[in-house]
């Protein structure tokens, strides 16, 4: 399952990191297709330890990076897990050897469909389509390059929970302890028709081009602002969307009778689409929300989710907050009945909060202090020092 | 002491809402005296994981738990301990048949929704049970309910009647009966008075009836 990598290449340029992986060494796909060459991009925090016990993989989540405990260097935003990942952290950095690769088609350095084509040109649409375990498949080679061939523990809120889902069912004797968060083991009907949405508002913007606006000069930005906007609102609740803005007038004492942004809802939301477009690809968003939509892991195991850990001797943690709408507890609760009955050592933690699904991202000591534990436990399991 | 009646509050007080701390304490080492050694595990409102942590220390038993309250799973997390934030009307359900040796359900049976129905999954989870309570059948309550005409506060039931979370309070006659009716044994009990185990019983019910203050059930399947 696991390629050679010996003549991978590494390289680092404006604080990125990438190993490419040569036209020797496809990464075969689950449509059949493959991709080759393959650049990985990636950040690592600590140090591995001498037995190589100590590796935490983290896994973003759809818009994230590899930047987990450092600004990008790119577009210059802080690190997006600040409170988990770093020195003293519940992730310590001190302790623990951290990887944070760019996901596969991604748009940080990892080969996406910005990247160019072996034939010269941006791939566009003729990227392939992968899958959540191809993703997977990618980080496995990369950690095989880094000389890492068991985890210690891999974790991933999100999207990025999937991925930490399906690398302990692919990768049952080489993840010791997996911490899926704020996460689904199957994509709801929900999350795809929001999906469509987003997906929908980039291909119907003129700029996108049939996908392939880079070669014209273009970005689609408005409608990956529009797809921005409204995959952001599932990331909210309804009370913090209350507390945060109620019905609140932004710089006016009275509405404008037009469609100007009246509300402060509007504004933020307006910005976060504005935001957005300046650090990610229209392309990608589209791959990976599609990867998204097919996770189906129990499908990979006949159906049966009971199947996809079975052989898993894993310490498994799922946490879900109470509020978290685009992927609620019910979906998070699947996973832990299907772990409770492949008989895996498996606990389950639901975070009481307002904050929606972003919580898992922003400050939630309950969250922080059960995820410590675990790490901690897990840490004592495994001989790795404590704090 | 206060009263869990959410979820947020303190584990240690949640697990010990029915009886005082050094009851608790007693009761535990009973449970733990009547665990198999090396046996799985479970524990049905496991609070803060103190009886889990006493069973795998004691009895060298793969132990697993389900909590209702954030903190109490937040702190069995913390521990080490593998738990389930559930409920025990709800959750039991997807635990696969006869996956534990031992289930524990220790002073919870009285604070569920329907105790007969969890007595009955804990049969098909596990071919054994230990379950514990406090005994309403106990002196101190007849003699408080005969003289005063209220609802008793005792030392194994301190909160107030309309504070309480226990929902089906019962005497050690009351269990035994519904524990006959289910097709389930008593292999041995142990009643517990004044901090103090006493002597076992199965068949025997009515001297544990008057003064047991808190009951343990060992029950297998007849």
């Amino acid at each position: 399952m696991i390629q050679t990598v010996s003549p991978a290449k590494w390289s680092a340029s404006g604080g990125v990191r990438k190993i490419e992986f040569g036209a020797d060494q496809p990464l075969l796909l689950a449509s059949g297709a493959r991709i080759a060459p393959l650049t990985i991009a990636f950040e690592t925090y600590g140090q591995l330890n001498a037995d190589k016990s100590n590796a935490i993989l983290v896994c973003h989540a759809l818009t994230g990076d590899q930047f987990v405990a450092s600004p990008n260097p790119m577009t210059g935003r802080p690190a997006w897990w600040p409170r988990i990942v770093g020195p003293g952290l519940p992730i310590d950095t001190n302790r623990f050897f951290v990887i944070c690769p760019n996901v596969l088609g991604g748009c940080m350095g990892t080969t996406g469909p910005s990247s160019l084509a072996p034939h010269g040109a941006p791939y566009g649409l003729t990227f392939p389509a992968f899958t959540v375990a191809d993703m997977v498949r990618a980080q496995a080679m990369l950690l095989e390059a880094l000389g890492v061939h068991s985890l210690f523990c891999v974790i991933g809120g999100s999207i990025g929970g999937m991925q930490a889902l399906q690398w302990a069912a692919a990768y049952p004797k080489r993840v010791f302890a997996c911490a899926a968060i704020a996460t689904a083991a199957r994509h709801s009907a929900q999350n795809i028709a929001f999906y469509e949405v987003g997906r929908q508002a980039i291909m119907a913007d003129p700029d996108w081009r049939g996908g392939a606006y880079q070669v014209a000069g273009v970005r689609p930005v408005k409608g990956l602002a529009v797809a921005r906007m409204a995959a952001h609102i599932t990331y909210l609740s309804e009370t913090s969307l209350r507390r945060k803005f109620d019905r609140r007038l932004q710089d006016r004492e009275a509405v404008s009778f037009g469609f100007d942004a009246d509300f402060q809802v509007e504004s933020y939301l307006r910005h976060q689409g504005q935001s957005f477009v300046d650090r990610f690809d229209a392309n990608s968003y589209l791959y990976i929300t599609r990867a998204v939509d097919y996770f189906d892991l129990a499908a990979d195991f006949g159906g049966s989710l009971t199947q996809a850990f079975k052989d898993a001797t894993t310490r498994f943690c799922v946490f879900s907050f109470s509020s978290d709408w685009h992927y609620p507890p019910a979906d998070n609760r699947e996973i832990v009945r299907a772990l409770i009955a492949a008989g895996c050592d498996a606990s389950y933690v639901e975070v009481q909060t307002d904050k929606g699904h972003d919580a898992f991202l922003l400050e939630e000591h309950a969250f922080e202090q059960a995820l410590t534990g675990f790490i901690d436990s897990a840490a004592a399991a495994r001989g790795l020092p404590l704090p | 002491m206060s009263i869990a009646l959410d979820s947020s509050q303190p584990a240690p007080q949640r697990a010990l809402a029915g009886l005082a701390r050094g009851q608790a304490r007693v009761e535990f080492e009973v449970i733990a005296s009547l665990a198999p050694k090396g046996a799985r595990v479970l524990d049905v409102g496991c609070g803060d994981g103190a009886l889990l942590q006493l069973l795998q220390r004691t009895k060298g038993v793969t132990g697993r738990g389900l909590e209702i309250s954030q903190a109490g799973v937040n702190a069995c997390v913390a521990k080490g301990l593998s738990v389930i934030q559930g409920d025990a009307d709800r959750d039991l359900a997807h635990f696969p048949d006869g996956a534990f040796d031992l289930v524990i359900l220790s002073d919870t049976i009285q604070q569920v929704r329907y105790p007969r129905r969890v007595l009955e999954e804990l049969a098909r989870i596990a071919e054994r049970a230990i379950v514990s309570f406090p005994n309403f059948g106990h002196i101190g309550v007849r003699w408080r309910l005969l003289t005063r005409g209220r609802m008793p506060n005792t030392e194994a039931l301190p909160v107030r009647w309309c504070d309480t979370e226990n929902l089906h309070l019962c005497t050690v006659r009351d269990f035994a009966e519904l524990v006959d009716e289910m097709n389930l044994k008593i292999e041995t009990a142990v009643p517990i008075s004044g901090g103090r185990p006493g002597a076992p019983f199965a068949k025997n019910l009515w001297r544990a009836n008057w003064f047991a203050e808190e009951a343990v059930f060992l029950l297998a399947k007849r």
